[in-house]
């Protein structure tokens, strides 16, 4: 109670002094202000890239695994991953039925074709093999129409689904459904178009691909290709234990001797996320480091400013020790005081690096400064006035009151 | 004319204030200086002593060791029974707090502050709520005559002011001794009379004061005089106004 009534008072002294000294209170939070606004904003940033990082990637499905001869990010040359026995659909019938711990799983292969729609061609469009699962792997939407069934897609039926980028070039006013488009020189319709999905790592656009039924893929554009057999995991927070029980299985399809290396890749997005953190780790911390220098700066300006005002103010300690200030209640007076104005240059900091990063936001990346960022730019702003206002309270506390009484 | 009247050498410490062979040296390099040489002292309750002496003879030092603003060298200062020589800054901070009300010759005002938040500050630090503060502050400064001069800060009000200002702050908190070094230094002889006037008032109202003076026609205020001389207690005596009062209160 004792304590609270101080620290009002505390707050009282340090409004007055701050206010009494506006020019030199304006700089001295200038440092703070600068500090705060390029940590935040460099933290905004790194959030930003963040996110969009994990948007690109959000397509691989953060609970799919892919089970292929290549390993994502794998350390063997090409040649050491091409070399392994393929992945077939014997494999991936034997999987299916023995996995327990997948929701659902469905076998892919693909090529590069070109597609025709009356006098409409596209060049290099993906066209992928599946089965019926495929939809439900990726937890895909579909904008028009329908994915084909699993009768259809076991009867090798000439049924195509198209992504977004292929609707806009072949069927920009019309309805595409029931259309007959050519992939190569056969003959496909179209009975559904996928929601538009957006591009991996902002490189390969998912939307510019045809889905067609995987026996007919192989029928027509052959079949001894490897396949990827993609696993949804029944429960994404027991991905690892999917990921074993995925493991034993293929080794027992793929006859892998007990001791003997794996010869195939379980792939998922976490592969993708190291990699990204082993690359922009780095940055990010120099990133933070530099912009931390730049508070640390600023809060040695704020510590030399608290000893000039610590100096100057020695004969009002001398008063108030005289009339019963304790040792604590001179130290909470000036490291009140330095809090005060790195909280004051924290505010400002993050009212200035807010619209920024809302411009950031709305032009350069989908970032808006996370609630976290503003909780870090006034911790930080707390953590440093007391830093730099500890030494100048201290000496102040410390002062001897007859000295300090007599100082002019 | 040594009269001990008061019994300063005394070793009881039922008095107010017991002092015993306090000394004070201070270290300059290599040179040592006893600014007080054993000085023993004994002062009651509701006492007016005036402690007199030429400049340097040691009167401020002793009246920062009688404040609690510093200790002594050597000996023991007893306050109300307590052994204030061994108490550490903190019980010192709370006993200047409590106990002691102090009036400088500068005044020593907090220049951005109101004479009332002047007067409340001890109360702050002995932990009063804001209510409460203010009743006892503005009843200190009506006390001073000071009712009308509430929210100025001290450049708006003249010498005489400021020191009921300092004076009002020195009683807020009802200490047991008011200690005024050299109170009436920084002003003219008339406003100088006013304050005496002033402090003549409060220790008629039981109020134990203490003044330093350099100034005879000062130190004829108190009832007692403790003259000083090179760091010892040259004499300790009964002024004009303390035997006028003796004799009234044997008859
Ligand atoms: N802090 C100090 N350091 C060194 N010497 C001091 C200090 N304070 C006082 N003195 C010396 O002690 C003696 C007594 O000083 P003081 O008590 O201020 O005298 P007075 O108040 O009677 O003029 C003087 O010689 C003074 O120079
Ligand atoms: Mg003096």
């Amino acid at each position: 109670m004792n304590f609270w009534i101080e620290i009002k008072e505390n707050f009282a002294i340090a409004y007055k002094a701050i206010t009494a000294n506006k020019m030199r209170s304006f700089l001295a939070t200038l440092g703070i202000v600068i500090g705060v606004t390029s940590v935040t904003l460099m933290q905004t940033a790194i959030e930003g890239i963040n996110r969009a990082f994990e948007k690109s990637i959000s397509a691989v499905g953060a609970d799919v695994l892919y089970v292929q001869k290549f390993e994502w990010f794998g350390k063997e040359d090409f040649d050491f991953y091409r070399n392994r026995k393929d992945i077939t659909m014997a494999q991936y019938d034997y999987l299916s039925n023995n996995a327990q711990t997948a929701a659902v799983m469905c076998p892919t292969t693909g090529t590069g074709k070109t597609l025709k729609y009356k006098d409409l061609v596209l060049e290099n469009v993906f066209v992928v093999g599946t089965t019926y699962e495929y939809q439900e792997t990726f937890g895909l939407n579909m904008e028009e129409g329908r994915f084909f069934t699993a009768s259809e897609s076991e009867g090798a039926y000439p049924v195509c689904v198209i992504g977004m980028d292929i609707k806009k070039a072949f069927f920009e006013n019309q309805d595409p459904l029931g259309k007959t488009i050519k992939i190569g020189t056969y003959s496909f319709r179209v009975i559904g178009v996928i929601e538009k999905q957006g591009s991996l790592l902002g490189l390969f656009s998912l939307d510019n691909r045809v889905i067609i039924p995987i026996e007919r893929f192989f029928n027509l554009f052959g079949g001894k290709r490897s396949l990827s057999i993609n696993i949804k995991a029944a429960d994404i927070n027991n991905l690892d234990e999917t990921k074993e029980e995925v493991r034993s299985i293929m080794r027992k399809a793929r006859k892998v001797d007990y001791g003997e290396r794996d010869d195939f890749g379980i792939n998922q997005q976490e592969a993708f996320k190291t990699t990204y953190e082993s690359l922009t780790g780095l940055i990010k911390i120099i990133g933070t480091l530099i912009t931390s220098l730049s508070l640390i700066v600023g809060s040695v300006g704020i510590a030399n400013i608290m000893f000039v005002s610590v100096k100057e103010r020695t004969k009002e300690i001398g008063i108030r020790k005289a009339i019963g200030a304790k040792r604590s209640t001179i130290m909470y007076q000036f490291l009140i005081e330095s809090v005060a104005i790195c909280l004051l240059g924290g505010l400002i900091g993050i009212m200035i690096s807010f619209p920024i990063s809302l411009i950031i936001d709305a032009y350069v990346l989908p970032t808006a400064m996370p609630l976290w960022v503003i909780v870090l730019g006034i911790f930080v702003s707390l953590l440093f006035g007391v830093m730099a206002g500890f030494f100048p309270a201290f000496s102040a506390s410390k002062m001897d009151p007859v000295e300090s009484l007599r100082y002019e | 004319m040594m009269s001990n009247s008061n019994g300063s050498n005394s070793e009881s410490a039922t008095h107010l204030i017991t002092v015993r062979n306090v000394t004070k040296l201070y270290v300059m390099g290599s040179e040592e200086l006893y600014a007080l040489k054993g000085i023993s002292l004994g002062i009651e309750k509701n006492e007016y002593v005036a402690i007199m002496g030429p400049s340097g003879s040691g009167k401020s030092t002793l009246m920062n060791i009688l404040g609690c603003l510093d200790t002594p060298t050597s000996g023991d200062y007893f306050l109300n029974g307590k052994n204030v020589s061994e108490m550490d800054d903190d019980e010192l901070a709370e006993i200047r707090n409590r106990e002691i009300g102090f009036v400088f010759q500068t005044f020593n005002l907090l220049p951005r502050s109101n004479a009332l938040h002047n007067v409340e500050l001890p109360l702050v630090y002995s932990g009063m709520h804001k209510s409460d503060r203010l009743e006892r502050a503005e009843q200190a400064l009506i006390d001073v005559g000071l009712q009308d001069r509430m929210k100025h800060k001290p450049n708006e009000l003249s010498g005489g002011q400021r020191q009921r200002v300092a004076i009002a702050r020195a009683l807020v908190n009802n200490p047991s001794i008011i200690l005024a070094d050299e109170p009436t230094g920084n002003l003219d002889t008339r406003t100088g009379q006013e304050i005496m006037q002033l402090l003549e008032e409060l220790n008629l109202q039981g109020n134990t004061i203490i003044i330093v003076t350099h100034e005879e026609d000062i130190a004829q205020h108190a009832r007692r005089i403790v003259k000083i001389r090179d760091g010892d207690i040259e004499d300790d005596y009964l002024s004009k106004r303390g035997k006028e009062f003796q004799n009234a209160k044997t008859q």
